[in-house]
């Protein structure tokens, strides 16, 4: 299964359209939480919101998250150890008020378990490499890994 | 005493600040944790049963934010952790105001989601933490806040 998400406060049809069009070949199902979006999608199963626990089930259950580049959904997948594909709003498209979003996956692209499609027309290939990703999550990134031994120095009161 | 018998009291408000404490647990569970949030069942959904609650509140909520400090102090008060470290927001702010009442050593940690500035608690941090960290580079100065590496 796949998991789309967009979060909840806000639409983001391009991406919805894309998966939308992308879901009947890819050979299983694909659940999406559109937000405010208007698109009603016809290939996958789509509802405006999609409560936390119900959320937390179905991601543990996905083999890849696609998703709006929002920090909380990362967070998610980072925690459920699952790979997240990330597609970023643009303001220019009136998407988001500014192009933060762009700026967050310029800045984790080739973390482990994050891809990046930089818009729609690179999400069939990014899905795929996402669906064959393997191993990943044993490997901390090298900024997570800093970050938990300066943690571990501080707590145990030594030069960090 | 080893360093597993360091009592550390790690803070986070639900939500994403939550997620990211959950995800330096492997390195907390190596001392003598304590989990303080606002969001009691998200905690016991992540199997953190003996957790402390605090009021949720922000700037805007001073009654709240009274009150929250208030149960922030007692929080303290009860387990005299050594160490106290807050990934966010304001809850976790008034933990580390209250330890450095009975002399703990704090740390907070600006939240992954803060890539332009740091928040108003993190800026707080600056003069009231004993260290404050940023886990974006390019935010950090030569002093405060420091900079070393994120949770992602």
């Amino acid at each position: 299964m796949i998991i789309v998400t967009v979060g909840m406060q806000l639409g983001f049809d391009r991406l919805i359209a894309a998966m939308d069009e992308l879901a009947p070949g890819l050979g299983m199902p694909v659940v999406a939480q559109i937000g405010k979006g208007t698109y009603q999608p016809a290939h996958m199963e789509a509802r405006p919101k999609i409560a936390p626990a119900e959320f937390e089930t179905l991601v543990g259950e996905a083999k890849l998250i696609v998703a709006h580049a929002g920090i909380g959904t990362v967070l998610t997948a980072a925690r459920c150890r699952k790979p997240i594909l990330l597609m970023p709003r643009r303001a220019d498209l009136g998407e988001h008020r500014n192009d933060h979003q762009l700026a967050t996956v310029r800045k984790l692209a080739g973390r482990p378990g994050i891809l990046v499609a930089a818009d729609e027309s690179e999400l069939a290939s990014r899905i795929a490499e996402g669906l064959a990703l393997e191993d990943w999550t044993a490997a901390r990134s090298p900024t997570a890994h800093q970050l938990h031994t300066a943690l571990a120095a501080f707590i145990e009161n030594r030069a960090v | 005493m080893g360093n597993a018998g360091i009592k550390v009291l790690a803070v986070a408000s639900g939500g994403g600040h939550w997620e990211q404490l959950m995800l330096l647990r492997p390195t907390l569970a190596q001392y003598d944790i304590r989990f303080a949030t606002t969001e009691p069942a998200v905690a016991l959904q992540h199997g953190v049963t003996d957790v402390e609650r605090l009021p949720d509140c922000n700037q805007n909520m001073p009654l709240q934010s009274a009150l929250c400090a208030l149960v922030a102090l007692k929080v303290v008060l009860k387990h005299r952790p050594k160490v106290i470290l807050s990934t966010g927001a304001a809850p976790g702010f008034f933990c580390i105001l209250a330890g450095r009442l009975i002399g703990a050593r704090t740390l907070w940690i600006d939240s992954v989601a803060n890539g332009e500035e740091l928040s108003m608690c993190g800026k707080l941090s600056k003069r009231f933490a004993h260290e404050c960290w940023t886990q974006w580079e390019h935010l950090a100065g030569p002093d405060r806040p420091r900079y070393h590496g994120a949770v992602l």
